[in-house]
């Protein structure tokens, strides 16, 4: 096989943080015009490894080498100037600035020491179109979607001379036509020669856009391979060390649910989600279905009282009762754990313990309380049976990976022991090893009696865990279609493009 | 523990200092009963500001700030010794300065966390207006009281150790209590850490938030009544004028971030009592009045940038610096041959 060299090379790479051991002896290299993987669980060392290429960290030990020079980048800013460009997960630019100047901030083109605003906006214009976007440069960041700001990102990254891109998670916040739409872009990049390292948790499209990938586990090299070559089950069997067990049938035997738990009726909130009547049964799993913006974390505010309903109202086991405060519906055993983890869910400065018995805390006030025994006893107990690594209760929060933190955000939850779970997209940026234990976990607890309200953009997952799934579009609930053989993927989407209107009686692409 | 090593350092740095000025600095004597010296005297001297620093350290805690205090300590050494003048008991006195001071408080809590004000403002408020309101209790006037009970929480003593220096040690053992040994510390550094996670959890931060601001007034009143009874009067216009700005200089250099979150009671009892001691070292070194405020501002900036832990390795760690190229150079040797 005639293998052109290699335009990075990195070999024996090595990272110690305090206590942990990130990376250990991994090996990279990135041909060119090639689309390169890099796969592993929530904290294999991805991110580090990434971090150490940019500059973000030193190495500790191993050697980096760009076209056969050595090399050593002090910052992100060396690494650039070198050629190496990245854009990561969460979107860091600045959004109150034009589009143009996102672009171009910090190298603007000058003329007699001034800004060139024309030209500025034509090149900006250019490089767009070369992404086959069309904008007004000029206007300001923040009027565009989270995926447009994503490509206006990668435009930046691009127009500096690059020849390795590194997209860190750039999928996550895209539909599925914007995701199309980076990928078109990702196959000219690499005809022009350029190394694109890819970092994503959703198979399907390493499968679509990768050549190769290189598997990380625990901070080691699992090996690279031809992506060609790997099957999704070994993929999945090499990143989490382990055969995947059988994921389809997570329930015990069919259940009959007669013993409703929560009822709405013609709940709703103007401007957010229209009037929607749904019943969740003890023991019950709801799914909601819906494309992102569709209402499905607006229905799960307003179940939680985080929102107040315009419209409507909620009983619980048939007593009317108002949803005014998060800490009425708490005190009703409803439990909600928002979609996004950073802003509504974590305090990223208190300690794992701390974060894990807050929601306990703060339903006894601050006056009693909880007893150390029983904070350490509680905690330890969540963290053998999550799984949550590291398993030390005084960590903090924030050096927790996405899967862990999720993790603990659901011990917070489970130790009050509610009787309806709201999980918000609980499986979002985070791991196959994870995802599956927190599938299970839902699985287990709904045979326990306990009623779960589960949202999620990947229909498969949705459509394993339910009992029932509720269909969103538009923010209106157009559908509840109990899961039974007849119901497919297929038919969800079907449902979801159709907005119920034909009851989605044949399979079909959604747009 | 090891937050607080700089403020400690830096503290002993600055009493070392003294011993070359001052003949027996750390000498502590017992004269008529009651204990003197200079140590005694930087925490009789910094009591007030103690006061007002742990109150301003858990609004702080919350992602706030509270510009009033200043204000506050006036209007409690007003109201006290207006009251006292007009033969009202001490007790009572007392007790209507902090009732009015704990309101004053709630208010500030009310504006802050139900009317959506940012703290900046909502306590910017009652600093300018509050000025105002001590100097209608007064009419313009300085009362001057004379009641020896009266004078015992500001220049009194008691079991030979001055009373100011006790009530601090009161309040502070009632803080740690509340915060650390009750669940309030961690809701207060829940609540500045993630406000809207915080209420997702089920927190009533509107309720911690106007307590924290109650509380740090109720402590400026405290501080305002040492003040006005150390003199026996009571100085709407000049009493804790600019304490805010020292008891906020004084959490931050105890370690407390002005963003919210983490809060450390021991630094800021160590911020305040470093802040007093460079006070009383301008004047036992002999630096000229003129001056004393230049500084005084210098000797803060270079204590904050110590604290600093990049600036410490910008200036400090230039040499350790160097050896991480050193492998990658030899690397390059050995690719190359």
């Amino acid at each position: 096989m005639a293998v052109p060299a290699p335009i990075l090379l990195m070999s024996g790479i090595g990272k110690q943080f305090p206590g942990v051991k990130a990376l250990d002896g991994v090996d990279l290299r990135l041909l060119p015009g090639e689309v390169h993987a890099l796969m592993g669980e929530n904290g294999a060392g991805k991110s580090t490894l990434i971090k150490v290429l940019t500059g973000v960290h030193p190495i500790d030990a191993g050697t980096i080498e760009l076209l056969g020079e050595p090399v050593a980048f002090g910052s992100p800013l060396e690494a650039q100037g070198a050629g190496i460009s990245t854009v990561y997960q969460e979107v860091n630019l600045c959004a109150n600035l034009s589009v143009a100047e996102n672009i171009f901030v910090g190298r603007e083109p000058r003329r007699w020491g001034r800004i060139d605003w024309p030209r500025m906006r034509a090149r900006a214009a250019e490089l767009l179109a070369r992404l086959e976007l069309d904008l007004d440069v000029s206007a300001p960041l923040s009027t565009y979607s989270p995926a447009i700001q994503q490509m206006v990102a990668i435009a930046r990254a691009i127009d500096i001379e690059a020849r390795v891109l590194i997209l860190d998670e750039p999928t996550s916040s895209l539909d599925a036509s914007e995701v199309e739409q980076l990928f078109r872009v990702m196959r000219t990049l690499k005809e022009e020669g350029i190394a694109i390292l890819f970092v994503s948790h959703f198979l399907d499209q390493i499968y679509e856009i990768s050549d190769r990938m290189t598997i990380l586990r625990n901070g080691r090299l699992v090996g690279e391979y031809l992506t060609s070559e790997l099957s999704q089950v070994e993929l999945v069997a090499k990143m989490i060390g382990q055969e995947l067990a059988a994921l389809e049938k997570l329930h015990g035997e069919a259940k009959v649910f007669d013993r409703p738990l929560l009822e709405a009726r013609g709940l709703g909130r103007a401007g957010a989600i229209e009037p929607f009547t749904l019943t969740v049964h003890e023991g019950e799993v709801v799914g909601l279905a819906g494309l992102l913006g569709s209402g499905r974390t607006e229905v799960a505010r307003l179940l939680f009282g985080a929102d107040h309903a315009s419209t409507g109202e909620v009983s619980i086991e048939g007593t009317p009762v108002s949803l005014r405060t998060p800490r009425v519906a708490m005190n009703h055993r409803i439990a909600f754990c928002s979609e996004n983890r950073k802003s509504d869910g974590l305090i990223p400065d208190l300690t794992l313990r701390e974060n894990i018995i807050l929601a306990l805390q703060a339903t006894r006030g601050w006056t009693r309380p909880v007893p150390r025994e029983q904070q350490d006893e509680l905690v330890g107990k969540y963290i053998s049976a999550l799984k949550i690594s590291p398993a030390n209760p005084e960590h903090l929060v924030r050096d927790l990976s996405g899967g862990n933190q999720q993790k603990v955000l659901l011990a917070r939850w489970l130790i009050l022991e509610p009787r309806l779970l709201i999980l918000d997209e609980p499986t979002r940026g985070i791991d196959i090893g994870a995802k599956t234990e927190i599938q299970r976990l839902v699985a287990q607890l709904s045979d326990g009696g306990m009623a779960v309200l589960f949202i999620s953009a990947e229909l498969e997952e949705v459509l394993r865990l339910s009992h029932k799934v509720g269909v969103l579009r538009d923010r209106r609930l157009v559908a509840q279609l109990p899961n039974d053989d007849d119901l497919t993927t297929d038919v969800l989407m079907e449902t979801i493009a159709s907005g119920g209107a034909n009851g989605g009686a044949s399979g079909g692409g959604a747009e | 523990m090891r937050r607080l090593l700089w403020p400690v350092v830096i503290l002993a740095l600055l009493l070392l200092v003294n011993v070359f000025f001052t003949a027996n600095f750390f000498s502590i004597q017992m004269r008529d009963g009651h204990l003197y010296g200079s140590l005694i005297d930087i925490l009789r001297f910094g009591a007030p500001l103690i006061l007002v620093s742990l109150g301003m350290t858990l609004v702080i805690a919350t992602g706030g700030i509270d510009l009033s205090v200043g204000s506050v300590v006036a209007i409690a050494g007003a109201l006290a010794c207006l009251q006292i003048s007009d033969d009202a008991g001490v007790f009572t006195a007392v007790a209507l300065a902090l009732g009015l001071s704990v309101l004053l408080g709630a208010w500030n809590g009310l504006l802050v966390a139900v009317v959506g004000i940012q703290p900046i403002i909502a306590t910017l408020i009652l600093m300018v207006a509050g000025r105002g309101l001590a100097q209608l209790i007064t009419d313009g006037q300085i009362i001057t009281v004379n009641s020896p009970s009266y004078k015992v929480i500001g220049g009194g003593y008691w079991l030979t150790v001055p009373f100011g220096i006790l009530l601090v040690v009161v309040v502070l053992a009632i803080t740690v209590f509340l915060t650390r040994r009750l669940a309030l510390g961690m809701l207060i550094e829940s609540v500045g850490g993630n406000a809207e996670a915080s209420r997702l959890a089920g927190i009533r931060s509107r309720g911690i938030i106007i307590m924290v601001y109650a509380f740090a007034a109720l402590c400026a009143g405290v501080a305002g009544l040492m003040i006005s009874s150390n003199v026996s009067s009571a100085d709407g216009n000049n009493a804790g004028l600019w304490v805010e700005l020292d008891a906020i200089l004084a959490v931050v250099i105890g370690g407390t971030s002005l963003s919210g979150g983490r809060f450390s009671l021991g630094g800021t009892v160590l911020g305040a009592l470093i802040i007093q001691t460079l006070t009383t070292t301008i004047y036992s070194i002999g630096v000229p009045p003129e001056t004393t405020l230049l500084f005084k501002a210098l000797v803060v900036t270079a204590v904050c940038l110590i604290q600093s832990k990049s600036f410490r390795e910008k200036v400090f760690g230039g040499r350790r610096r160097a050896v991480p190229p050193s492998p990658a150079a030899e690397e390059k040797v050995r690719v190359t041959a």
